[in-house]
């Protein structure tokens, strides 16, 4: 059988497992590894909801082939919070400012937030704007995701994460 | 959900290992870059490869150097291309262009190589496979009539890469390479006014590298027009650069429009008339009703074609304005986020 097996590592733990070629990493993540926390939406790149962080950067994992992250490190909504019991800064703020409804996209738009405060601790409207372009909210109409994020950028700063 | 369907993936290390495989396997095989476009591609049925080869491992093809112009590899992403203070700065039409394609997510995936040799795009095409056998396919894939113009015996799927017109502007040349040698042609002429064919590569070709004349005294600038101003293809992109001599009169030019035809349109009336001028707000009228003489928007992407047709002249004027010194950016703010239903 065409299988091939290989390692990454996913939320700081190293994972062996066999993949057809076809498998897309938000199947590994979801079906094989039980990580249920990314969402799967269009699949095919147009809403963000599967959003993962790849060697640090946010991908659509509904387009990346498992295969290709051989040897690369994966981040998901669930490998966030350092401590595993507190929630995570901007976890923290959308929950504080209504930033969630029905929560589909959260978990994308999260992880884009979350890359963009690491990027640019101190973004302006706009910026945020562009960072989490690539994913879309059907419920909350953006403005508390933003003003979340805010949120979540003065906290970092208080608190001199 | 839609699946991938079955393939074998081969990830060879080299580009001569990469030219070997697709030299082995011929149209058998295709190759996957950022993903980004065939992925979906695949999911809907329009592509059903037997074998991939990823590009990912050959790090040359991320090479970008500096020379007497620039060269440019073909895995390089959007993302790292839009860090390239180079390309920043003397090269601008390609910086603006890779900025607006896609989202942040598929810019760090997406390669330029990948952006060049984008699928055609279609309303009658870009569906799931049940949408497109409800209609009997369409002469791009599994059918035999093109529901655009039934009458048309060719597909005219639209060109709707945002780098293609910018690097055509610019005058780039790429190279392309395979087991049986190497050649390195225009852009322009990589390209067939056809939405099916619309490539002139051979099915062992790799494209490897992009490159770029020197700049001095060219000014370049891009705009693109898109239902949301998230992201999404463009509906209308044009390409512009100007070769400006000391005293303002222009010695060269290149105007370019995509998302018009399956290819990137270069208009060479319209460099004509520009050469030997200065740019006079009578000379920008005049060029803009020119160089819109080569579009044909059809009625197959966002946004209905005499609309479409009637904004060309004033989306090359705004360019041309810009070249021109302008500051025009309070124009260009307001069409980024452009939508009209
Ligand atoms: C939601 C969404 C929005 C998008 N918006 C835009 C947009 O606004 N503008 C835009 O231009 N594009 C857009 N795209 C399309 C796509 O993301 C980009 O065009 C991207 O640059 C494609 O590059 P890639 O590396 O992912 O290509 P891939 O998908 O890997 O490849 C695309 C094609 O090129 C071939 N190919 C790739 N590299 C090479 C090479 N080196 N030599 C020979 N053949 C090669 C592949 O075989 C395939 O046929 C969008 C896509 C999605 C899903
Ligand atoms: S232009 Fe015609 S043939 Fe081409 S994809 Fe559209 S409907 Fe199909
Ligand atoms: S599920 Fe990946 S972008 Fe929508
Ligand atoms: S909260 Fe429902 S889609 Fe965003």
């Amino acid at each position: 059988m065409n299988t091939h097996v290989i390692e990454l590592i996913v939320n700081g733990d190293l994972r062996e497992v066999a993949v057809r070629p076809n498998l897309t990493l938000l199947q590994l993540l979801r079906d094989h590894l039980r990580l249920t926390g990314t969402k799967h939406g269009c699949g095919t790149g147009d809403c963000g909801a599967c959003t993962v962080l790849l060697d640090g950067r946010p991908v659509n994992s509904c387009l990346t082939l498992a295969v290709e992250a051989r040897n690369r490190t994966i981040t998901t909504i669930e490998g966030i919070s350092t401590s595993g019991t507190t929630l995570h800064p901007v976890q923290q703020a959308f929950v504080e400012k209504g930033a969630v409804q029905c929560g589909y996209c959260t978990p994308g738009m999260i992880m884009s937030s979350v890359h963009l405060l690491r990027t640019n601790p101190d973004p302006t409207e706009s910026e945020i704007r562009h960072a989490i372009g690539g994913n879309i909210c059907r419920c909350t109409g953006y403005t508390k995701i933003i003003e979340a994020i805010e949120t979540a950028a003065r906290a970092k700063k208080g608190s001199g994460q | 959900m839609m699946r991938l369907p079955p393939f074998r993936f081969h990830a060879p290390e080299t580009l001569e290992e990469a030219a070997a495989i697709l030299a082995d396997k011929g149209s058998d095989a295709m190759i996957l870059a950022g993903g980004t476009d065939l992925l979906p591609n695949m999911k809907r049925g329009q592509h059903t490869p037997k074998h991939l080869l990823t590009l990912r491992r050959i790090s040359s093809l991320r090479d970008v150097r500096n020379g007497s112009g620039l060269s440019i590899g073909a895995g390089l992403t959007l993302t790292q291309l839009l860090s390239n203070q180079t390309i920043r700065k003397d090269y601008t039409a390609l910086w603006q262009a890779a900025k607006v394609v896609a989202t942040p997510q598929l810019r760090n995936m997406a390669t330029l190589g990948g952006n060049i040799c984008l699928d055609t795009r279609c309303n009658f095409y870009d569906q799931s496979k049940e949408w497109r056998k409800a209609i009997n396919y369409c002469l791009k894939k599994d059918g035999d009539t093109c529901w655009v113009a039934t009458s048309s015996k060719t597909c005219l799927a639209v060109s709707s890469t945002d780098t293609a017109p910018a690097l055509v502007a610019l005058g780039a040349r790429i190279r392309l390479v395979s087991s049986a040698g190497e050649r390195v042609i225009r852009l322009e002429d990589f390209y067939n006014n056809d939405g099916l064919d619309y490539l002139n590569r051979r099915a062992d070709e790799i494209l490897s590298e992009v490159i770029l004349e020197p700049v001095s005294g060219w000014k370049s600038t891009y705009w693109k027009l898109r239902r949301r101003g998230s992201f999404d293809f463009p509906v209308l992109a044009v390409a512009v650069a100007v070769k400006f001599t000391d005293d303002g009169t222009v010695e060269d030019a290149r105007i370019v429009l995509g998302a018009v035809a399956s290819m990137p349109m270069l208009s060479t009336d319209a460099a004509e008339f520009l050469i030997g001028k200065k740019i006079d707000d009578e000379v920008i009228r005049e060029t803009g009703r020119i160089a819109a003489k080569i579009a044909r928007p059809v009625n197959n992407t966002d946004l209905d074609p005499p609309w479409r047709k009637k904004v060309i002249p004033e989306f090359i004027r705004y360019a041309l304005r810009e070249v021109r010194g302008d500051d025009i950016s309070s124009l260009r703010q307001r069409v980024a986020h452009q939508s009209r239903s």
